[in-house]
């Protein structure tokens, strides 16, 4: 297939500072053992994908680890595979004092020697904020039947906490699916159907609309590119009704994990024929001990439980220790809790330390964080 | 092309393993499953790249398939090199006719090709039987220090024990006098390993005076090491302490998987520092239902707990549905244990279904032996398997029934 794949790695770094202060949105954490990038990146594999580019912005050390040669996605190729764009700042862009990007579409502007020279006819677009499984084949039919310049993926909402915080675009599309008004979704409490920012373009398109833009001094991709063609293009939508999990905030990342308890979601993210690739760690399967008791909880390998676990989320290598009860939390990889502690609607970091005896709880609206590498 | 290696390593990889009965019935003793995630061939491998050794050899022949498939190009354990990595060998047509392996040293003798590809000063011979974390390297420059044309790895065993065993008797300085495979009255409790390392012109010149004798029957342990001892070659014991358990019965390879589990466990392996590599597919997580009991037990990704799981070693994507049991028991990828089935001191392979309301086996305290279920098999709802029973196909089970 035809089709290369573009990933804005940081575009919605800010919507969560206490997670993507020490790395980028991409590589946030989630779900046990995977990043936020790999179900992107996963979507795009299981669809023949095999030619990734992934725009990064700032703070890209976590991401390249997580990403290395591609292997894990089966993308380390000789031709295509997977390549990190770091921001290209110095030559035209001086037109904004040689900043780096803020939006989506300088972000574009910054990957177009990458978007000029592939070859294939389309590009996919994808964020990382977004979790969810979708078969990028069936939007790419869609696409071509309906002979479109650019098709985007949106999903229905009703309630305001499904909504990105640095704004959602709202489309409004006609019988045939094609857009007729494009605009920012701000009444929060009325249903519609907003971008999942997962894009299929033909390349060239794209590619005109992203130079045409730069000649304008246009700064925004939905106002500035897709509004403006609204009646010269055509602006296809695909509307996706799957499970789709959107993280704006820490407390929605505390939602979004914990959903996974729910086995409809889990069975929406995770389905055999289109498994979400992520970096492999070769940790031992997880030791329960005798003492151990766990319940409703999703847990990686690597781990040894050896207290009680409820309702919680468990990555790799976490350890449990005796009498220790951990409920409602999320404990990122290789947390380790000492004997006799009590945690409650806690999120902790990489490598967090919580010695013996500590008791530390938040509340659903508002789970205590605890940054990379603390010691409690 | 310049590729010489200091040391390659040679995996003989062809055994049937006929003692592990249904498991080796569609598959070669090195490609079965161990502790959840692991393929017993994942040891050596995994051995291979920590110790520094890039350049292995795998001999197959047995129902090589699902090995082949496994070790691929290597991947898992870095093994997909340039120069050297992982080469399946299988026994090969030449211009004088095909032959099978006829033995272990046989099949290096057929492949002295191969080694001769990279240079090596050093050949190592490996086995696919065995579970164990040792550092090769630590034992070739102790072959290197001996200045010995072959180094046997070997470990203390308890004496009752030792007649199962090829057995060393050394002298002060480590150097090999005598050799008995399985002796009756043993006067050592030195055990061989099965790791030999050989200085390469000195193997290949045992193996080729060995392919040259008709009488021979081309095995390591009752031909090449005999000779070598009777012609007063360099031959030490390089003494092994550690976990390493042979895995070529039902008992054995039950009791090894038991060994991940209790409060200490024999074998742990969370150590990051001599990790073993596998190759698996992209699972997710593990899901442990509201009513879940899972106790001393090793739980790998994939797995949707609901029942209970007890002193068990589960791989990757089995199911235990609500009401289920599994007690005393291994069970491979991708099993189903049903709703209220019970499975007590059995080993199931891959892809068994346990009916609802099956039982299979017996508590282990009133058990006859281990119940084993080949690979596939479905178990229908509400029927019994015996305990000790050795299921290989699903007619043997209507017999049970």
């Amino acid at each position: 297939m035809a089709v290369a794949g573009l990933i804005f790695s940081n575009i919605h770094n800010s919507s969560m500072p206490e997670l993507t202060s020490v790395r980028t949105m991409a590589s946030v954490p989630y779900g046990c053992r995977y990043r936020l990038i790999d179900f992107p990146l996963s979507n795009m594999v299981n669809s023949g994908i095999s030619k990734i580019g992934i725009i990064a912005h700032n703070n890209y050390q976590s991401l390249m680890d997580h990403i290395g040669t591609g292997k894990d996605w089966d993308l380390a190729r000789r031709s295509g595979g997977i390549r990190i764009l770091p921001p290209f700042i110095a030559s035209y862009n001086s037109a904004n004092g040689g900043k780096l990007y803020t939006t989506r579409l300088e972000a574009l502007m910054g990957v177009t020697s990458f978007i000029s020279k592939c070859t294939e006819e389309y590009i996919v677009l994808s964020d990382c904020d977004g979790i969810c499984t979708i078969d990028l084949n069936e939007v790419l039919a869609d696409h071509i039947k309906k002979n479109a310049d650019i098709t985007i993926v949106t999903r229905p909402v009703s309630e305001k906490k499904d909504i990105p915080s640095d704004g959602a675009t709202e489309i409004k599309c006609d019988e045939n699916g094609f857009a007729t008004e494009v605009s920012a979704y701000i009444e929060h409490d009325r249903p519609a159907n907003i971008s999942t920012n997962i894009m299929i373009a033909n390349r060239l398109f794209l590619l005109n609309a992203v130079n045409d833009a730069s000649a304008h001094g246009y700064s925004h991709f939905y106002k500035d590119i897709i509004a403006r063609r609204v009646k010269s293009a055509r602006i296809n939508c695909y509307q996706y009704d799957g499970i789709y999990l959107q993280i704006t905030s820490l407390e929605s990342y505390f939602r979004c994990s914990m959903q996974l308890l729910e086995p409809e979601v889990r069975h929406g993210l995770f389905v055999e024929e289109n498994p979400i690739y992520t970096k492999l760690r070769n940790s031992a399967p997880t030791v329960y001990a005798e003492g151990s008791q766990v319940k409703n909880s999703y847990v990686a390998d690597g781990c040894v439980i050896e207290g009680t676990v409820e309702n919680s989320i468990i990555f790799r290598g976490v350890h449990i220790g005796k009498g220790t009860v951990v409920k409602n939390s999320i404990l990122l990889q290789d947390t380790y809790t000492g004997d006799n502690v009590n945690l409650n609607c806690v999120i902790t970091d990489k490598n967090v330390v919580i010695r013996n005896n500590r008791v530390l709880s938040g509340h659903e609206s508002m789970p205590f964080f605890i940054s990379k590498g603390a010691m409690v | 092309m310049f590729k010489k290696k200091e040391c390659v390593a040679m995996l003989l990889a062809g055994g049937q393993g006929s003692r592990l009965y249904a498991l080796t019935e569609k598959t070669a003793k090195p490609a079965v499953s161990f502790g959840g995630k692991y393929r017993i061939i994942d040891f050596p491998l995994s051995n291979c790249i920590n110790s520094g050794v890039d350049t292995v050899g795998v001999l197959t022949q047995y129902q090589p398939l699902v090995l082949n498939d496994y070790v691929g190009n290597g991947l898992p354990w870095d093994l997909d090199r340039a120069i050297g990595g992982v080469k399946i060998l299988p026994p090969y047509q030449g211009k004088n006719g095909a032959d099978w392996y006829k033995g272990t040293a046989n099949a290096i003798y057929q492949n002295m090709q191969f080694i001769d590809m990279y240079s090596p000063d050093y050949v190592i011979i490996l086995s696919g039987d065995h579970i164990y974390r040792m550092n090769y390297n630590k034992m070739l420059q102790y072959h290197k220090k001996m200045n010995a044309d072959c180094t046997i790895a070997v470990i203390d065993v308890p004496i009752e024990e030792a007649s199962r065993f090829g057995i060393m008797s050394v002298d002060d300085e480590g150097k090999i006098f005598k050799f008995a495979e399985k002796p009756k009255n043993p006067d050592s409790t030195k055990a061989s390993m099965g790791i030999y390392i050989f200085s390469k012109d000195c193997l290949f010149k045992y193996l080729t005076e060995d392919a040259a004798d008709p009488k021979s029957s081309n095995d390591f342990g009752k031909n090449i090491i005999p000779a070598m001892l009777a012609n007063g070659q360099r031959m030490y014991a390089y003494s092994f302490s550690g976990y390493w358990k042979d895995v070529g019965t039902i008992d054995s390879l039950w009791e090894a998987n038991m060994d991940l589990l209790g409060e200490e466990p024999a074998l742990s392996l969370n150590d990051e520092s001599w990790r073993i590599f596998s190759r698996h597919s992209a699972h997710s997580p593990q899901y442990v239902g509201p009513d879940a009991e899972i106790k001393n037990s090793s739980i790998t990704e994939g797995c949707d707990i609901y029942g209970t799981v007890r002193n068990s070693v589960l791989g990757s994507g089995v199911t235990v549905m609500p009401g289920a049991e599994v007690i005393d028991s291994v069970i491979m990828d991708d099993c189903v244990i049903g709703a209220g089935a019970k499975v007590c001191y059995s080993i199931l392979d891959s892809g068994v279904k346990v009916g609802s309301g099956a039982t299979v086996g017996k508590d282990r305290a009133e058990a006859k032996g281990i119940a084993v279920i080949g690979t596939g098999i479905i178990v229908p709802d509400n029927s019994a398997v015996a305990d000790g029973a050795m299921i290989n196909n699903s007619d043997d089970l209507v017999k049970e029934a």
